[in-house]
């Protein structure tokens, strides 16, 4: 068994109460900041932690909280992203349904470290229960005197409250969730100014994942430096991975940060291998965003080193050959499957998830999907995946906000390195009209008796 | 996005319950628009649209965006803006039951085609239609964060994951059986099956 920091406890009964969580060394963090350590502590903490942004960009956490602009007299504020809608991603939603404590826990101690009076979770509407579940714990955090004023009788205080959002991917980039949390649409915002400066109602603000803040816990329960000591080189600490698609056991596993991706895969403390005993066939790391990778690829290094989850390995060899840890969204795709087809699901992903605020992304969006489309169907064309190939590399990093490079990363590694599947489609559409692409349902349920 | 607001050709004005929050609603909505600080209430404007739409008959007419529009204080076009932008929000009316079915990438491997598929045979009728009776819609939606349980479908405030068709049958049998209105923001969320 590898370390565990966030979810050990997880089927500890009753873990979602206050009165088990406690008894269970929770709010430690909390006790700990608010007697012993002055905010910057624990801001230094975090910095020695090496601890990097969960939500996806990997940026380092201690160093952000530095950044933010500290003007006399200004609310500052700590905005928790629990937006999640990056296809193949629901940790945050594992972690907030079971273990809602150790965000609300991470909240108060990093809204200390900030000096941030007030904190909101924006939540993804579609996870309501969820909300829910946090709402209950943020009421219990209340009655024991963990939020509200002076918090363990220090002149520490502190209000944290849930925001659900109305269901768009965008509004998990960070400026369109500040946006969307003012009640409005959620087109990102043109940077600088960065959310340190200007963020919730233009105060200074700090916009962190789910799992970023409440692994702030662990960290000044143990300390920094022994929590860099787990993991591997920069990928310090340990990290929650989603894993879906033709597995036996789909779910939501804590690794520690330089796993070999054969053993996540393969072994039976994780993943148990790939459906009815097929072969794999490739690999999405980090979820649906960042490129995908043939199994060759996703094993093995292009050096032929054994690739390791974590940020480092698996962006080994930039684009060409690597990929991205990302949020930590891992879905295999077995031997059977299109990945034209599953490519044309993303597509269309990002087309209905384009704000529209920026050309590129919208039209560009737009034509990947309708082009995909045609292929899918059997009425592409050889001149296709080449026109493809060059709306993707126009979408990229020509627009504001970097929704436009996660719609052209998947397309452009798709073409990469499945282009002979696409030759087959468009050359050979009889051949593809009767193969069926995904399991069925019925396939599914089998597969697991 | 669409951005049409045609809901009001299909708005059935005999149907027309008067549109207030009932008190106990309305204290709630308060509760929430002090959530904000002095002035930024406006970002209560989700929230209180979500508990428009389940008090109001499962979407936004253009009527509860007014109202809700005068509770917050803010320009109805403010409110037609973010309703549009956002998928939860209904602009049409639909059925009781709004089955939303997740057909991104991991579900897609699962098999959740074949659970729109069987959707349409078992209610007779096409994804985005609702059935005659009111009951059923089928909309088709992006990764709901259920992935390591595909497929699954969304209806109201409830999960439904790792389905097969015999699940799907049960869900629609017991759903039409409890003939109620399903939203997101139902308290009851586990029993709701
Ligand atoms: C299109 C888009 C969607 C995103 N979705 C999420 C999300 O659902 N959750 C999240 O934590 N970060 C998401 N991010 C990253 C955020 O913008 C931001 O970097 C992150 O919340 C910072 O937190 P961290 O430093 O703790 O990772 C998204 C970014 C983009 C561009
Ligand atoms: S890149 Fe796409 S999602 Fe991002 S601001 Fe531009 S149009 Fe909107
Ligand atoms: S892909 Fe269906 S819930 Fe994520």
């Amino acid at each position: 068994m590898g370390i565990k920091l966030l979810i050990h406890n997880d089927k500890v009964p009753g873990i979602e109460t206050l009165a088990v969580y406690r008894q269970m060394g929770g709010y430690a963090s909390v006790e700990k900041a608010l007697k012993t350590m002055t905010p910057n502590d624990v801001v230094e903490e975090v910095k020695k932690s090496g601890l990097r942004g969960r939500g996806g960009a990997g940026f380092p956490t201690g160093m952000k909280w530095s950044f933010l602009f500290k003007p006399e007299g200004v609310e500052r504020y700590l905005v928790c992203n629990a937006d999640e809608s990056e296809p193949g991603t629901f940790k945050d939603r594992y972690l907030m349904e079971k273990i809602p404590h150790a965000l609300i826990e991470g909240m108060i101690t990093s809204s200390y470290a900030l000096g941030a009076k007030t904190s909101y979770i924006y939540i993804r509407g579609e996870y309501f229960y969820v909300a829910r579940i946090l709402e209950k714990a943020i009421e219990e955090a209340y009655a024991a005197g963990w939020l509200g004023k002076n918090i363990l009788g220090t002149d520490f205080s502190h209000d944290c409250f849930v925001q659900v959002g109305g269901g768009a991917y965008i509004c998990g980039e960070e400026t369109a969730l500040l946006e969307s949390l003012e009640g409005k649409r959620g087109n990102p915002r043109i940077k600088p100014p960065f959310p340190a400066i200007a963020g919730l109602y233009g105060c200074p603000t700090v916009v962190n994942n789910v799992e970023t803040i409440a692994t702030v816990c662990p960290i000044i329960n143990m300390g920094g430096e022994e929590y860099a000591k787990i993991g591997i080189g920069k990928s310090t600490g340990t990290k929650l991975i989603s894993a879906s698609g033709h597995i036996n056991k789909p779910g939501v596993y804590e690794i520690e940060l330089g796993l070999p991706v054969e053993e996540f895969i393969y072994s039976d403390e994780y993943c148990g291998g790939i459906i009815n005993g097929r072969k794999m066939k490739a690999v999405v790391a980090g979820g649906s965003s960042v490129p995908i990778l043939p199994t060759e690829l996703i094993l093995k290094t292009a050096k032929g080193e054994p690739r390791l989850m974590s940020y480092e390995s698996l962006s080994d060899g930039g684009f060409l050959t690597g990929s991205m840890l990302g949020s930590g969204g891992f879905i295999v795709y077995d031997e059977t499957t299109s990945i034209v087809k599953n490519l044309y699901t993303f597509a269309r992903f990002y087309h209905h998830e384009s704000c529209g605020q920026c050309s590129p992304c919208r039209e560009g969006t737009g034509w990947m999907e309708k082009i995909l489309h045609r292929i899918v169907e059997g009425h592409g064309k050889p001149s296709d995946i080449d026109l493809l190939w060059d709306i993707q590399r126009k979408i990229e990093g020509n627009t504001i906000c970097p929704l436009g490079d996660a719609a052209a990363w998947p397309v452009a590694s798709a073409i990469r390195h499945f282009r002979a599947e696409f030759e087959e489609y468009v050359n050979h559409p009889e051949r593809i009209k009767d193969v069926k692409h995904y399991y069925s349902v019925q396939q599914v349920s089998e597969a697991q008796l | 996005m669409s951005t049409q607001l045609n809901g009001a050709q299909t708005f059935d004005k005999n149907k027309l319950t008067k549109i207030v929050f009932s008190d106990d609603t309305m204290q709630t909505v308060q509760k929430m628009m002090k959530r904000y600080p002095e002035g930024k209430h406006k970002s209560a404007l989700l929230p209180i649209l979500h508990i428009a739409q389940a008090e109001f008959g499962g979407w936004l007419s253009p009527e509860t965006m007014d109202y809700v529009a005068s509770v917050l204080n803010i320009k109805p076009i403010e409110v037609y803006e973010v309703a549009s932008f956002y998928s939860m929000y209904n602009l049409k009316p639909v059925g009781k039951c709004l089955l939303e079915v997740c057909r991104t990438s991991s579900c897609w491997t699962r098999g959740a085609e074949d659970v729109v598929k069987h959707l349409e045979k078992k209610l007779g009728i096409k994804e985005g239609e609702t059935t005659k009776d009111g009951m059923f819609t089928i909309k088709t939606v992006e990764c709901l964060g259920s992935c390591g349980s595909a497929p699954m479908l969304q209806c109201g405030a409830s999960y439904h994951e790792n389905l097969t068709l015999e699940k799907v049958d049960a869900l629609l049998e017991n759903y039409r059986k409890a003939g109620k209105q399903r939203s997101y923001t139902d308290l009851d969320y586990k029993n709701t099956l």
